[in-house]
């Protein structure tokens, strides 16, 4: 029996992997082209790589750049020709992804340092670009991403091509958005940072809106917009302050300036609301929940997997490198800031039911655990132990690149359930994992991972975060001793609601009864192109589960790059031992602990195991003999998080009506009772209500300035004029 | 700043935290009987901290404080109290605290807070006992919370007797000890303390038929209009 | 020699796990004033279920199979790295505390899923309250580890009990402190008394048991087994950080014999402790659970705090 399912899960997966083999095999032979022309492009990327070295960096993060703008401007002849989309664009977007892992890989193994100035743009100022290993990183991150979506996208997108969207649109914003967030990475000054953002910010509106039927849809992006503008003000005044005191717009020119310590807290917080705004830290988060579900999936793929990442390249290019000498303050500030969003977060997914929403809010509690890692690292590096600070920064790295992993993997997931199910509730799916096996396997392994559970690449960066928050003893602070650890247990809270959350999801989407007449009939196909982007993506999370040594000695080179100090010297550097302060503080060897589970799991299986004298026999569960149980019996997504409503209600807004219909007029026969719940983010009630009311006020009050009157105007301009030419003499 | 030096300054310290951890668990504790039991516990682990206090640095009037304090705080006045809650009928009164989870985490961030106040004393201090200062004052603001977040005016007394601990446990540390003229007089003064709140609660409950602070608000003399 | 010695510490902790709950059933007992079983009961009960015809419920999928081996080898696997006769043997540095506490999270996630697999409403009820009480859990544990970490700096448990080993006898108040969190956090993880009451004959009240209801045979045995062994881990967890005295430090034979009788005789204590405190308290109500651990978590912060603050100074 158990043989059975298992066997029937392998020979599903190993069907799927031979069909897409065999598939690709048939293309390659009737397209003898294609072949010729990839290996040619194998040849000449190689050779061009052992002529340049690590200066090879640049030129192919331009060609990746190059690619997905060819690839939004090719998709404009979408509307006539579907297959454009389907083919052409999304191979450009691969070969984008390509490209950009060639580019960034080169630049982050290389170290690279390469600068290139482009004339274009004003004419004092050129187009500044620049690579290195920070950059490199976060140019890998996109890619990987971008592989996963370039080979998922086809197969979803023909869901659009019946629909009354134009196609063109959506080619030519995702191209535009991935080269946008590309550009951002590439940027070094700030007039070109600038336009590279809006470009990403911009195209990202188009995706969020794509869907504008739907007056909810409209508002998430009109929010999206707004918090997208707002932050990007606060970023230009951040890089204000900066080039008032340095000499030019320049990144290195920034580097110069020499700020006192209230100026470059002044720069720091308004970095902070501007690059946490996109972010999507506690409490600039609400566009996040609003705009990422509303996106069609490969997209909220892109925007929650990789947009958010780029706010986080964004404020560490600006306080790790261009602002240079850090305050302990800032470290508190973004810790706190940190563990509020990873709390907070978690609490309000548990409370979704929307698949996709669920997610978002997963990305505020994921961001959470990001900013935790570099407000330690903050602490450190300002107290003068940079090789401490070394193993914060390095675990929000790679906290980055995993949860761009693992939260790309979920979206996609999420798309192919909802295309499949044409359910978004999931109180309204259940069951999935026998329609769709394979599609359940490479969920439940994005679930484990964003659950922060061994041997997945979750697990590893949470230690890291861990292990950097217990080397508080080198501190001189007692009062930061004693509260640093605070915060570490508040990451452990995160951790255990969201392994509750996942099970959440995981159990009520997969496992139990089908609990809706759409998912019974969940149709069985599952597309090899989704399989395979998926597969990708939860490939990477076993791997860099399992061996996330090599990873975290390139990122070292990239903090020695950028702050001029990497891990302890008694550090492990082995390709087996995980040791970031040494081997006798704290050490984990992730793959002999996937051996030994391995191993364990195989001897438990094989000794006992029911031999076949005691064969298995299934029988009808137990239903405390009433009879006949049914779907609705099932414990449901709100009923799963009830406790966590009620242990936490402080944290959020709950309207809960109970609607009693009695057939007498006592009330005492209950005919019918009607269950209303809604859960809304407090945040709205203390923080955004009072904003929007107080904006509501100041503008009525400036609105007095305009009375119609011509002479009155006249009497503005005289005054300003006199004004003017006072502050001038 | 290792003192973990000799086992007897470590037991001081062990003695120390569970003073403080009493003021904790008084803080939570939502039945009168128990509250004033863990009141008599503190009076005799603060008895027993100066004692050793005492054999350690070897000053001999400490002794005659710890005996007091045994004797005054330990046994007497929560005899006391006793015999008033069953005179009036208290011993089954619950007083409720509304949050007990967010209380005790905020008294464990007034710890911290009275940690950072007293780091210059400690920093000047140079008796072995310097670090029990924070925990002392610490204990202090537990007392005046712990009065903040009951209604029961027994409980009120119960805070107040806290803090006047409190006061003591931090001379103890800081200074080994007032003159015993000092201790005297305050040990005098908490008795008649609590004769005089003894009497007080009599007075109190005849006029607003409980002991509920919160129903003092009543004997204002503002009109309310609505 | 080292790894052999490991292996066959491996065997004991997972050989003696069942021996310990069969002795805890029998101090229950007579702190009840009833016959007791034997302590090899649990032995009986095991093979028992081995041997017994498995019954699945109709519509299970592979999570619900798989799941009793993910969770009985993930116990074996914490078992391995947790210090019971000997410091200091190899697999104890594949993975530190934090893994630990991450092993017991997946079996946990294996479990509650399993739970969900069949649909039923108890299954469902007991995954929601499993996760419930575990996520408060988690951070109280947590938050006693760290006290132990930072005072020893090192995550690692046999390094860090090796160094306690090494040391003149040293009260910390921190450590009392950090234990009872510890301790109490046991209480609720393993289903004792006042969080979960595992004898309960009513599936309303259940936790642990309502999830695994559905299962039978040699899928029940294990997720018992399992079970003992988690029991055995956090009992050798308390003896041995919080008193490490009798532990070998090297791999003599006496060293050894006496590590046995250490652990021996600390369990023995730890178990009275117990089983006395399960016999004084009633069981709470659900929501009552918060509180527990809440002030589980603040045992371990006044632990931390007052190594901050009364230790270092």
């Amino acid at each position: 029996m158990i043989r059975n399912l298992v066997a029937t899960t392998i020979r599903q997966t190993r069907l799927k992997a031979r069909q897409g083999l065999s598939f690709a095999s048939g293309e390659l032979k009737s397209h003898p082209q294609v072949l010729i022309a990839l290996t040619a492009g194998l040849v000449l990327v190689s050779a061009y790589w052992g002529i340049e070295g690590k200066d090879a960096a640049l030129p192919f993060s331009l060609l990746a750049v190059a690619f997905s703008l060819a690839s939004g401007f090719l998709g404009l002849g979408a509307d006539r020709h579907p297959r454009l989309l389907r083919h052409a664009s999304f191979l450009l977007l691969g070969l984008s992804g390509i490209a950009g892992l060639l580019g960034g890989g080169t630049a982050l193994i290389g170290r690279a340092a390469v600068d290139l100035s482009l004339p274009l743009g004003l004419p004092w100022l050129d187009w500044n670009l620049h690579i290195d290993a920070l950059s490199g990183f976060f140019l890998c991150v996109i890619s990987v991403v971008l592989l996963a979506v370039s080979v998922f996208g086809p197969h979803y997108v023909r869901e659009y091509e019946h629909g009354t969207h134009p196609l063109s649109l959506l080619a030519l914003a995702t191209g535009l958005f991935i080269a946008g967030m590309q550009l951002v990475l590439l940027a070094a000054d700030a007039f070109f940072f600038m336009i590279a953002w809006e470009l990403m910010s911009v195209a990202s509106y188009f995706l969020v809106a794509y869907t504008h039927e739907h007056a909810a849809n409209r508002h998430a992006a009109f929010i999206y917009l707004l918090m997208a503008e707002i932050g990007a003000l606060f970023i230009i005044l951040a890089y204000g302050v900066l080039v008032g005191f340095g000499d030019g717009f320049t990144f290195a020119a920034m580097k110069q300036a020499t700020l006192t310590p209230l100026w470059a807290s002044v720069a720091f917080v308004l970095a902070l609301i501007g690059f946490g705004m996109k972010a999507g830290i506690v409490p600039l988060h609400a566009w996040l929940p609003e705009a990422h579900p509303v996106a069609p999936s490969h997209i909220s793929a892109l925007m929650s997997g990789v947009m958010l990442k780029i706010a986080v390249y964004g404020f560490i290019r600006f306080t790790f490198d261009l602002l240079g000498d850090l305050l302990w303050q800032w470290g508190v500030v973004v810790l706190v800031l940190g563990a509020a969003s990873a709390v907070l977060g978690v609490l309000y997914a548990l409370m979704q039911h929307n698949l996709k929403r669920l997610l978002a809010y997963h990305s505020v509690e994921n961001i959470g655990i990001i900013f935790m890692g570099l407000g330690l690292a903050i602490l450190f590096y300002s107290d003068g132990h940079p090789t401490l600070g070394a193993i914060g920064l390095i675990a929000a790295l790679c906290h980055t690149l995993n949860h761009a992993i693992f939260k790309s993997l979920l979206f996609l997931g999420a798309g192919v359930i909802l295309q499949r199910s044409h359910e978004s509730d999931i109180e309204r799916m259940g069951g999935l994992i026998h329609r769709m096996p394979v599609t359940a396997v490479l969920f439940l392994i994005g679930c484990i991972s964003i659950s922060a559970l061994p041997p997945f690449n979750g697990f590893v960066s949470e230690w890291l975060t861990y292990q950097a928050a217990l080397q508080v003893s080198a501190l001189d602070s007692g009062v930061l001793r004693s509260f640093v650890p605070v915060t570490a247990a508040m990451l452990a809270l995160s951790g255990g609601l969201a392994a509750a959350c996942f099970v959440k999801v995981f159990g009520v989407v997969f496992l139990g009864k089908p609990r809706s007449h759409h998912a019974q009939h969940t149709r069985r196909l599952e597309s090899s192109a989704a399989i395979a982007g998926m597969g990708w993506l939860a490939g990477l999370c076993l791997l860099l589960g399992v061996l996330p040594t090599p990873l975290v000695r390139l990122l070292e080179g990239l903090t020695v790059q950028l702050t001029g100090s990497g891990l302890p010297e008694t550090a492990s550097r082995g390709w087996m031992w995980l040791a970031p302060v040494s081997a006798d503080t704290a050490s984990y060897a992730a793959l002999g602990v996937m051996l030994a589970m391995g191993l364990a799991w195989m001897l438990s299986y094989e000794w006992l195991h029911p031999g076949h004298e005691h064969p298995e026999r299934e029988a009808y569960p137990w239903d405390c003999g009433f009879g006949a149980l049914t779907p609705r019996m099932e414990y449901t997504a709100s009923a799963f998080a009830m406790p966590f409503r009620r242990i936490f209600a402080d944290s959020f807004v709950v309207h809960e009506e109970i609607e009693k219909q009695s057939a007498d007029a006592d009330g005492l026969k209950v005919t019918g009772i009607r269950y209303r719940l809604h859960v809304s983010d407090l945040l709205w009630r203390w923080f955004y209500e009072p904003v929007e009311r107080w904006l509501r006020w100041s503008v009525r009050h400036i609105g007095r300035l305009q009375t119609g009157n011509i002479r009155v105007y006249l009497g503005y301009s005289f005054f300003t004029l006199i004004f003017l030419l006072w502050v001038i003499s | 700043m290792e003192t973990l030096t000799s086992l007897y300054g470590q037991a001081v310290l062990l003695l120390a935290a569970l003073v403080l951890f009493t003021s904790f668990v008084m803080l939570a504790q939502s039945r009168v009987t128990a509250l004033v039991n863990l009141f008599a516990l503190q009076g005799i682990l603060l008895a027993a901290t100066t004692a050793l206090v005492a054999i350690v640095q070897n000053s001999p009037h400490l002794i005659i404080s710890a005996t007091l304090t045994l004797g005054l705080k330990g046994v007497l006045i929560p005899l006391l109290l006793h015999w008033l809650i069953l005179r009036m009928g208290l011993h089954r009164t619950i007083d409720e605290v509304k949050r007990p989870l967010q209380l005790l985490l905020g008294a464990a961030s007034l710890v911290v807070f009275s940690y950072y106040v007293t780091l210059p004393v400690v920093e000047l201090s140079e008796l072995e006992t310097r670090n029990i200062i924070a925990a002392s004052a610490a204990t202090l603001l537990l007392g005046m919370l712990l009065m903040i977040s009951h209604r029961q005016a027994i409980s009120h007394v119960v805070g107040f007797m806290a803090m006047e601990n409190a006061l003591f446990f931090s001379a103890v540390v800081s200074t080994y000890g007032m003159p015993l003229v000092v201790e005297l007089g305050v040990a005098f003064d908490v008795m008649v303390a609590a004769v005089i709140f003894g009497v007080f609660f009599f007075q109190i409950r005849e006029s607003i038929d409980s002991l509920d602070v919160d129903r003092l608000s009543r004997l204002t003399e503002i009109e309310d209009n609505e | 020699m080292a790894w052999l010695l490991n292996l066959l510490q491996v065997i004991l902790f997972v050989a003696t796990a069942p021996l310990l709950a069969g002795w805890i059933k029998k101090l229950k007992c007579w702190s009840q004033n009833r016959m007791a079983p034997s302590v090899l009961q649990p032995y009986r009960d095991l093979f028992k279920l081995i041997r017994k015809e498995t019954v699945v419920a109709e519509g299970a999928s592979w999570i619900f199979h798989m799941a009793p081996y993910i969770i009985f080898s993930v116990a074996v696997l914490a078992a391995a790295i947790v210090p019971l006769v000997a410091v200091q043997l190899p697999t104890a540095r594949l993975a530190d505390v934090i893994v630990l506490v991450g092993f017991f999270a997946l079996a946990r996630f294996f479990q509650a899923l399993a739970g969900l697999d069949i649909g039923t409403a108890f299954g469902g009820m007991g995954s929601s309250r499993e996760m419930t009480v575990a996520s408060l859990a988690e951070p109280a544990m947590l938050m006693a580890v760290f006290t132990l970490a930072v005072s020893m700096s090192t995550t690692n448990l046999s390094a860090a009990i090796a160094t306690l080993l090494h040391e003149p006898l040293t009260i910390r108040p921190s450590f009392v402190f950090a234990g009872l969190g510890l301790a109490l956090v046991a209480v609720a993880e393993t289903g004792c008394i006042p969080v979960d009451n595992p004898a309960t004959h009513l599936e309303l009240t259940m936790i642990h048991e309502a999830m695994i209801l559905e299962y039978s045979g040699h899928h029940l045995a294990l997720i018992e087994w399992a079970a003992q062994i988690r029991m055995m881990i956090y009992a050798v967890l308390l003896a041995n950080i919080f008193m490490p005295w009798g532990l070998a430090d090297n791999f003599g034979l006496a060293a050894l014999g006496w590590g046995m009788i250490a652990i021996l005789v600390k369990l023995v204590g730890i178990t009275v402790v117990l089983v006395l405190a399960e016999a004084v308290l009633a069981k709470m109500r659900l929501f009552r659970a918060q509180h527990f651990l809440g002030f589980a978590y603040l045992l371990a912060l006044l632990g931390m705090l007052t190594h901050v603050i009364l230790e270092v100074g």
